[in-house]
């Protein structure tokens, strides 16, 4: 069940906290957050010397603590601070601190479901992960490129096995890295692994190796692929058949391969960032077709419209039908569906986001400094201090607007669950 | 000798002028193709208002800072090379050639200005012999072609001149002077003298990349 | 000075020596091969072959005019010993050549591009020295020092082994130094929809962590919304660009605008660092297909311009003793912002000495290209090949200049290393530096 089906999903605008206020009762107000579902908005404060907690619609958290940063919401609506006490660092969830302390602790992960909190951590200069406060059983030299399990079970990252000196660059190309999974190494090293994926069963984990300076090549499980390519990016695994994707560079320009085979016919100067849709049957990417124009591809077949600068923030819809990104050219940011580019062109756009019935898509927004949301290229008619992405009810009738509104001390925090006809055209 | 004539003045002519044409044709377009497959840069951000403007400050005498470091050299390598094309071009003896050929005529030197123009190259050629023999950095960089090359190009001048002052032997000498003309164009395409033609695409592709990416003065 | 250049010859570099053990001639053969029929195009052949070898480039280069006009250390001389062999040959040449090529690329040019204005065809030797560095790359024969610091790009993604803990430790540790100072002074880490990234280079948190805390201050007193990531992808240095592993210096700016667009920031502001602004303005953005950076990208140059000429940072005094400029080629000749580098310092400083020749045609300090980066072997090679620097500095001194501005690390290396072993007594500062000093800051609480 979706986890927003709980929210009130009832038309109408409520003030949730004065936030505008909040400096005179703390020193220190940090840039606010908004909980998924819009109730809480939160922020760092401090609440004495050296003493720092959160905020949450304008009570503190009870305990403080000597530093809190990188607050962020979970899915499901937690809210999670990195926290250190007597030098001791964990992550504070909803004001409770883990009991495992560590060295220090970042890099705050959440499984989609919302369940799963996952940090890097460092313990007497080893490295571990942390899922839900139960750090890894080994800890390694040095850590990085996290990834989770889509049911936010199991935890992987790429982990140095072997150790070196400072430039012993003869025994680092031997091959010193290779990556773990629950603190498990695979029995493989390589000279270099980086991104990370999970199977959709959470059982199998590919990532984008380099075996040697040269060449560079996929491994799933351990066992690199046995063709090589100059280089390669992050890949994916193909849910209906297992299969695993990445996007790989050849003489002829970059393609997608799967399981080290060359998928796709065509050959772009830029090639990343591969998606498959919801149903599996499609496979979608940010691609430069030609040098310095981007665009994104479905199926090997790119969009007729592409821009300059860079393309982001791909998506598919719900039904596996539509995708969507982001196109900057000169510095304008579009919101561009199916190859259709929004009219209106922005100083900023945040990730666009389809309806549950995919049949329309809204983006948070900025122009002169000013937030708003758009929905199928019309914007509302307001523009807010700030606002958070949207998010469309289940039945896609409503979007909820979440927003800073006013200026100054004035400044207050609301929720509103406006029906789609409120979006101007 | 007559034969001889005929044949460096006929048919051999004809081949150094296919292959001058030809050779320079086949060098732009082959590069033109390579630079396409491999050197997608230079299509990418050639500028011509930029590699004009790098172009002709390289092209005059103190147009850039190198070149007034050196006014002497600057001022004859400027002539040398105005008076390569511009002594053979509007020499009276080759247009009359041409006209009785063709039909076809332009405007022509005297023959005193022409003269000195010869003796200009033949002049620069030996003072860039001896520049390339004794100064240490370019005697360093110089490779058995460069000397063939200085000579290459010396030789119809020098020939020419001897052959338009009726010194001895001049009925070899035209024949030698025309088929040192002959090689020499049949040659640059083909050898570094093709910076003849290439150098309007390396200055402009530097003037472009400083003009339009680096916003600073490539001279 | 001839025998300097003899010694230079002597000198042992591991990486270059261990790794030519695995050399054949064969090798060799093979790997050029194959590398120029990957990526040999028009403008190689151009470059090597019309070359009429005039000399009019030698004159261009310090390593030239500083060891004594040796025209071993001529650019086009560089190439005749090193690419213009190999194509002659078709690479059959022997390990002992490889080995002297790859000292000869990475370690006698600093790719400051000087030559290419100096050039009357504009040929880019600097783009011919890198195809050597990168041949040089695909055949395991780099030097050492520089090639540790590649691996630690492809590991980090900074400069040097900094791990991400770490990394972010320093930014706190600087925040609570600044907040001794400046109640209140924030380093925003991880700060969605800021207008600015700032980005650094690896040593900044490692052995220079007071230029953080100097920006800090700097960012704001000018009252800016901006951040710092808390991710790898913070560091904009890089040095593959520089060995010629092309791939990594894709791969570690692929995850420096990825950062910026992650970030959702408007552009990205640079520290003093000239390499750094090579890599994410013109090599890196475009070996990812980018035609030019897809985040903007200042460099703190033009970024201290802004502020100072908009008056979003005032100036309290002057700084009093007489300043010199060194203008660092990869912003300087890779931007232009010569004009506004003197605005800045003519702004901050009382007194002004220039050292000529400037401006684009500034000598490099022959730290840069990753030159510095080759590490101690090389160390004297590089000093004693940049007398000419040292001797503009010594015209400078004796006019009055105290301090040398230099807003770049590399030149920062490279110019104690020539200011030291000269024994000019010279201060060396970054444009920050003086900022700091000089600047009003409104909520001192000192």
């Amino acid at each position: 069940m979706d986890i927003s089906s709980s929210w009130d999903w009832n038309a109408g605008r409520k003030e949730i906290a004065q936030f505008g206020n909040w400096p005179t009762s703390f020193d220190w107000v940090e840039e606010p957050y908004a909980s998924p579902d819009g109730e809480k908005i939160a922020a760092v404060v401090k609440t004495g010397e050296m003493e720092f907690s959160v905020c949450v619609n304008g009570t503190a958290w009870e305990n403080p603590f000597d530093k809190v940063w990188f607050l962020r919401f979970a899915p499901d609506g937690r809210l999670t601070g990195i926290v250190s006490d007597t030098g001791q660092w964990t992550l504070a969830v909803d004001g409770e601190a883990w009991e495992e302390k560590f060295d220090y602790l970042w890099d705050t992960h959440f499984s989609p479901n919302g369940k799963s909190i996952i940090c890097a951590a460092q313990n007497g200069m080893r490295y571990l992960l942390v899922n839900n406060g139960t750090p890894w059983q080994t800890a390694f030299a040095n850590m990085g490129h996290t990834a989770v399990s889509p049911d936010g079970s199991r935890t992987a990252a790429v982990v140095q096995t072997e150790g070196f000196k400072e430039a012993e660059i003869f025994k680092f190309q031997e091959g010193c890295f290779s990556v773990a999974v629950d603190g498990q190494a695979w029995g493989r090293n390589f000279v270099n692994a980086w991104g990370l994926t999970f199977s959709p069963d959470n059982q199998r984990v590919a990532t984008e190796v380099r075996v040697n300076l040269y060449d560079y090549t996929i491994a799933v499980d351990g066992q690199p692929w046995p063709t090589t390519f100059p280089s390669i990016w992050k890949p994916s695994f193909n849910p209906t058949n297992g299969s695993v994707v990445a996007p790989a560079k050849t003489p002829g320009g970059w393609t997608m391969v799967s399981d080290g085979q060359p998928l796709w016919n065509g050959r772009y100067a830029q090639l990343w960032h591969q998606m498959y849709s919801p149903d599996g049957n499609h496979l979608a990417a940010i691609v430069a077709p030609k040098y310095g124009h981007w665009t994104m591809a479905v199926d090997d077949k790119p969009w007729a419209r592409t821009f300059d600068d860079f393309v982001t923030d791909a998506s598919f819809s719900p039904d596996s039908k539509r995708a969507a990104c982001i196109g900057v050219t000169n510095k304008r940011h579009h919101i561009c569906v199916d190859g259709q580019a929004w009219s209106e062109g922005y100083d900023m756009v945040w990730a666009p986001v389809f309806s549950p019935d995919s049949q329309h898509v809204a983006a948070k927004v900025e122009k002169d400094g000013q937030f708003t949301l758009v929905m199928d290229g019309k914007p509302l008619k307001n523009t807010y201090t700030k606002v958070w992405d949207p998010v469309f009810s289940p039945d896609s009738q409503n979007v909820l607007l979440r927003a800073l509104e006013g200026s100054g001390s004035d400044t207050i925090y609301t929720r509103s669950v406006l029906p789609l006809n409120k979006f101007l055209g | 000798m007559h034969a001889i004539y005929n044949f460096v003045s006929g048919p051999l002519a004809w081949v150094a002028f296919i292959l001058f044409f030809g050779g320079i044709l086949y060098q732009l377009i082959s590069r033109a193709m390579l630079a396409k497959k491999k050197d997608a840069y230079v299509y990418e951000y050639w500028n011509f208002y930029y590699a004009f403007r790098s172009i002709l400050h390289w092209i005059f005498p103190f147009a850039s800072t190198n070149s007034r470091k050196r006014p002497f050299l600057s001022i004859i390598t400027f002539i040398f090379h105005l008076s390569i094309f511009v002594a053979p071009l509007f020499l009276f003896a080759h247009i009359t050639l041409i006209n009785e050929a063709f039909n076809v005529s332009w405007w022509f030197l005297p023959d005193g200005v022409a003269d000195i123009l010869t003796l200009v190259v033949i002049g620069a050629c030996i003072f860039f012999l001896v520049r390339r023999m004794v100064q240490p950095d370019v005697k360093f960089l110089s490779s058995t072609s460069d000397y063939v090359l200085l000579a290459l190009v010396a030789a119809p001048f020098v020939t020419g001149y001897w052959a338009y002052h009726q010194w001895p032997g001049n009925q070899i000498v035209t024949i030698l002077h025309m088929l040192s003309a002959e090689v020499l164009l049949a040659i640059i395409p083909f050898t570094k003298l093709n910076h003849m033609f290439l150098f309007f695409f390396t200055r402009g592709y530097m003037g472009s990349e400083f003009g339009g990416v680096r916003f600073a003065r490539d001279w | 000075m001839k025998d300097a250049a003899v010694e230079n010859t002597q000198i042992h570099d591991e990486g270059i020596e261990k790794g030519a053990e695995k050399l054949t001639p064969e090798k060799i053969q093979q790997v050029y091969q194959k590398m120029m029929d990957a990526e040999a195009g028009a403008r190689l052949k151009t470059y090597v072959e019309s070359c009429v070898s005039c000399g009019l480039c030698s004159e261009a280069c310090h390593f030239y005019l500083s060891y004594d006009k040796d025209p071993r250390y001529s650019p086009a001389g560089k190439v005749k010993q090193t690419m213009a062999v190999l194509m002659k040959k078709k690479g059959r040449v022997s390990v002992e050549f490889m080995k002297k090529a790859s000292e000869i690329a990475s370690t006698e040019c600093n790719l400051c591009k000087r030559c290419a204005q100096y050039c009357p065809f504009g040929l880019d030797i600097a783009y011919v020295m890198l195809f050597v560095r990168r041949l040089c790359h695909k055949l395991g024969i780099s030097p050492q020092y520089i090639q540790d610091t590649a691996q630690s790009h492809s590991v980090t993604y900074n400069q040097m082994w900094v791990k991400e803990d770490e990394w972010i430790d320093s930014l706190q540790w600087q925040e609570e130094e600044a907040q001794e100072e400046i109640e209140g002074l924030r380093i925003p880490v991880e700060k969605e929809g800021a207008d600015i990234f700032y980005s650094v280079i690896g040593p900044e948190p490692k052995f220079r962590a007071q230029l953080i805390y100097q920006a800090a201050v700097i960012f704001n007193a000018a009252g800016l919304n901006w951040t710092m990531p808390a991710t790898p992808g913070w560091d904009n240095s890089d040095m593959a660009m520089y060995t010629g592993d092309n791939e990594i210096m894709a791969r570690i700016k692929r995850m420096h605008f990825e950062t910026a667009m992650r970030l959702k920031v408007k552009r990205i502001v640079m520290g003093e660092c000239g390499h750094a602004f090579r890599s994410i303005y013109d090599m890196g953005n475009r070996a990812l297909g980018w035609r030019m950076p897809p985040v903007e990208v200042t460099h703190s140059i033009e970024f201290f311009y802004e502020l100072i000429k908009s008056g979003k940072i005032k100036i309290a005094k002057k700084y009093e003793p007489t300043v010199t400029i060194h203008d660092p080629c990869n912003v300087i000749r890779g931007r232009g912002l010569h004009d506004m580098l003197r605005y800045v310092v003519h702004a901050i400083c009382e007194n002004v000495e220039e050292m000529h020749p400037n401006r684009e045609h500034n000598f490099c300090c022959s730290a840069g290209g990753g030159v510095i980066n080759c590490g101690p072997p090389w160390k004297m090679k590089r000093v004693n090949g940049n007398k000419v620097k040292a001797q503009q500095l010594f015209d400078a001194k004796s006019r009055g200049a105290e301090t040398c501005v230099a807003p770049c690390h590399n030149c920062h290396g490279g110019l104690e290393d020539i200011i030291h072993h000269n024994e000019i007594g010279m201060d060396l500062k970054f444009l920050g530096d003086i900022i700091y000093e000089v600047m009003e800051k409104p909520e001192s609480v000192l």
